[in-house]
């Protein structure tokens, strides 16, 4: 009897299990509880005891945060190719459509537009489920594409990070999504179209070192992973055990890397609040 | 300076050079003693020639993981040794203005050509107490943020810039996360992305993923033949997604990292030979052909306006990436 179940495998990539609440009973890793995963649901995948903020499916977070009916999802017929052939244990396309079939999108970015709290934006949302949530031509393609709409149509763009990295089987190609994704933010830049990034755990490598890390405003959820290099790798260098909290949201707003933790239930309502504030005012007088 | 002859006795030999290096000492014994002697000489000249079909016939059939470890050679040049053949009057800048100066990046201004550029790059060391300063090579975000100081003052004064690459990866440490390894990189992404002046990257050793990236969003980008550009070490996407170590060379296979490799998948624009069995075995050969190679570019770029720079440099970044789409039903469901 499957009572718990395990979603995904790829969540080790963080260093940590978290998965989303499948069955009919769910444990909380924060506070040991064993909840009733329909509860959890109704409490956006956030556990009422401890405020533990499991992994959210994609579509269940578009849900909450798109104002109800305005999200048009778009450049949902971008699919990925294998331009390296590349093969580990099995091919990467075999890969790819394990992925889409156990994710239900062709790649690991959802995107579109719509309104937050009647604010008009461009958004994308990062897919963990899908390879967790790795960045190969398609992603980087797909949230280059938010950004220059956001910057055609002068709206801030939101971006809700939960990505591994680069994604090894487009090799290179991969790395330069980094730059692609980069420089569309600096257009905006120099347009003044805001970007809100939003990290959500895990957020790391070549995701957090490009658009994640690049936001007007960066927000994080409750105790997300947030680093450059993964705590496996940087163990193996420094030979000695992690300060506590090594990489967390808490541990990034210490050091001056997030503006602020946000916790799940009032994302919505504090990301309205700041595009509100953002949206470029002209400063100029405007009686002359 | 070291002279060729001693460098080749000194650096550390590959596995795969051992023959040709094995040959060229027994060259140099039969010297010692060869006097006069007409067959002696014509005996030197007839290994000389073998040792010369010798390195053609292992160079010409290279394994990407041989790549890799040529890309890594302890004896190689590295940025100061390019700078100081390629350039005159180089003047070092140090510091990021925040923090502090970061030994494994080194940059300033010097005249290519007569003209000053800005030289920027990953340095590595050549000694343990060297590598110990310069920390193999692997910035922290202070290497990367006195980078991207360099660079927007040279952007400030309209000179060209000069990216050599060469690093095993951003740095993995508690320091480097705790001042934002993250940020520095894609900072340095984002802004490079805009300057309005010239930006040449030469990929010179090894391109260890985003911490290579950060000095490479250039106009042009060029690599020496036995240099390797990847998203991740082989040996990480070996643990990874073998979940083995050992298979370090398949995934270096896998990863499609070597100059060649790239320049088919139009990420570089030109490969610029090295000198015969690598670029440690003639420092000043290499050099030679790496300045023709930036001459060329750089001279193509000076005819451009900063706003064209700025469009080019967008739209070849632009077009980085493979995938496709049909477009046989609308957009919105
Ligand atoms: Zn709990």
């Amino acid at each position: 009897m499957a009572w718990y179940k395990r979603t995904q495998d790829d969540d080790e990539v963080a260093g940590e299990k978290r998965s989303v609440p499948v069955g009919v009973f769910t444990k909380c890793p924060g506070c040991r509880e064993t909840l009733l995963t329909a509860d959890l649901k109704a409490n956006a995948d956030v556990c009422p005891k401890c405020d533990h903020h499991f992994l959210m499916g994609t579509r269940a977070r578009v849900a909450l945060i798109m104002d109800e009916g305005s999200f048009v999802e778009v450049d949902t017929r971008i699919e990925s190719l294998d331009p390296l052939g590349f093969r580990d244990s099995k091919r990467y396309p075999d890969r790819v459509r394990a992925a889409w079939r156990q994710a239900g999108t062709p790649d690991a970015l959802i995107s579109g537009w719509g309104t937050v709290g009647a604010v008009p934006v461009e958004a994308g949302f990062f897919a963990f489920e899908f390879m967790g949530g790795s960045m190969g031509s398609v992603v980087g393609e797909k949230v280059t594409r938010v950004f220059e709409r956001a910057l055609e149509r002068r709206v801030p763009a939101l971006i809700f990070c939960a990505s591994g990295g680069a994604r090894m089987q487009e090799g290179v190609l991969s790395l330069m999504q980094m730059a692609k994704t980069s420089a569309a933010i600096s257009r905006m830049r120099q347009a003044a179209v805001p970007l809100v990034s939003i990290l959500l755990h895990p957020t790391t490598g070549g995701v957090a070192a490009s658009f994640a890390m690049l936001g007007d405003v960066i927000v994080a959820e409750p105790k997300a992973l947030i680093g450059f290099a993964g705590a496996r790798v940087i163990q193996n260098t420094i030979r000695q055990s992690l300060p506590p909290g090594f990489q967390r949201a808490e541990f990034l707003l210490k050091h001056g890397f997030v503006d602020c933790i946000v916790h799940r239930r009032e994302m919505k309502d504090s990301l309205t609040r700041l595009m509100r504030m953002l949206i470029p005012t002209d400063t100029r007088a405007t009686a002359s | 300076m070291a002279s060729k002859e001693a460098r080749v006795t000194e650096t550390p030999v590959l596995e795969f050079e051992r023959p040709v290096v094995e040959l060229e000492r027994k060259i140099q014994e039969l010297r010692e003693f060869a006097g006069d002697s007409r067959d002696m000489q014509r005996e030197i000249r007839s290994l000389e020639t073998r040792v010369a079909e010798l390195q053609q016939e292992i160079f010409a059939d290279l394994t990407p993981w041989q790549t890799v470890l040529l890309s890594r050679h302890a004896g190689r040049p590295f940025t100061l040794d390019y700078i100081s053949r390629m350039t005159a009057e180089f003047t070092e800048l140090h510091g990021d203005r925040r923090f502090g100066d970061d030994p494994a990046i080194v940059g300033g201004f010097a005249l290519f050509d007569g003209s000053p550029v800005l030289c920027v790059g990953h340095q590595k060391g050549r000694t343990t107490k060297e590598n110990v300063t310069r920390n193999f090579g692997m910035p922290k975000p202070e290497g990367y943020r006195k980078a991207l100081r360099l660079m927007e003052m040279a952007a400030r004064f309209g000179k060209p810039i000069i990216c050599f690459v060469d690093t095993p990866g951003a740095y993995p440490g508690v320091d480097a996360e705790e001042r934002g390894q993250a940020e520095a990189i894609a900072k340095n992404l984002e802004v490079m992305a805009g300057l309005p002046v010239p930006i040449l990257c030469a990929v010179i050793g090894e391109g260890g993923s985003g911490g290579a990236l950060a000095l490479g969003v250039a106009d042009r980008i060029v690599m020496l033949e036995y240099a390797t550009y990847s998203v991740i070490t082989p040996e990480g996407c070996a643990a990874i997604l073998w979940r083995d170590d050992d298979k370090k060379a398949d995934a270096a296979a896998a990863m499609k990292l070597t100059a060649s490799d790239l320049l088919r998948l139009r990420i570089v624009d030109e490969v610029v030979s090295e000198a015969p069995g690598g670029a440690h075995r003639d420092f000043d050969a290499t050099a030679r052909n790496l300045t023709v190679s930036l001459r060329h570019h750089l001279t193509e770029l000076r005819r451009l306006s900063p706003g064209e720079l700025q469009e080019q440099r967008y739209q070849k970044f632009r077009e980085m990436g493979a995938f496709v789409e049909s477009t046989e039903r609308p957009e919105s469901r």
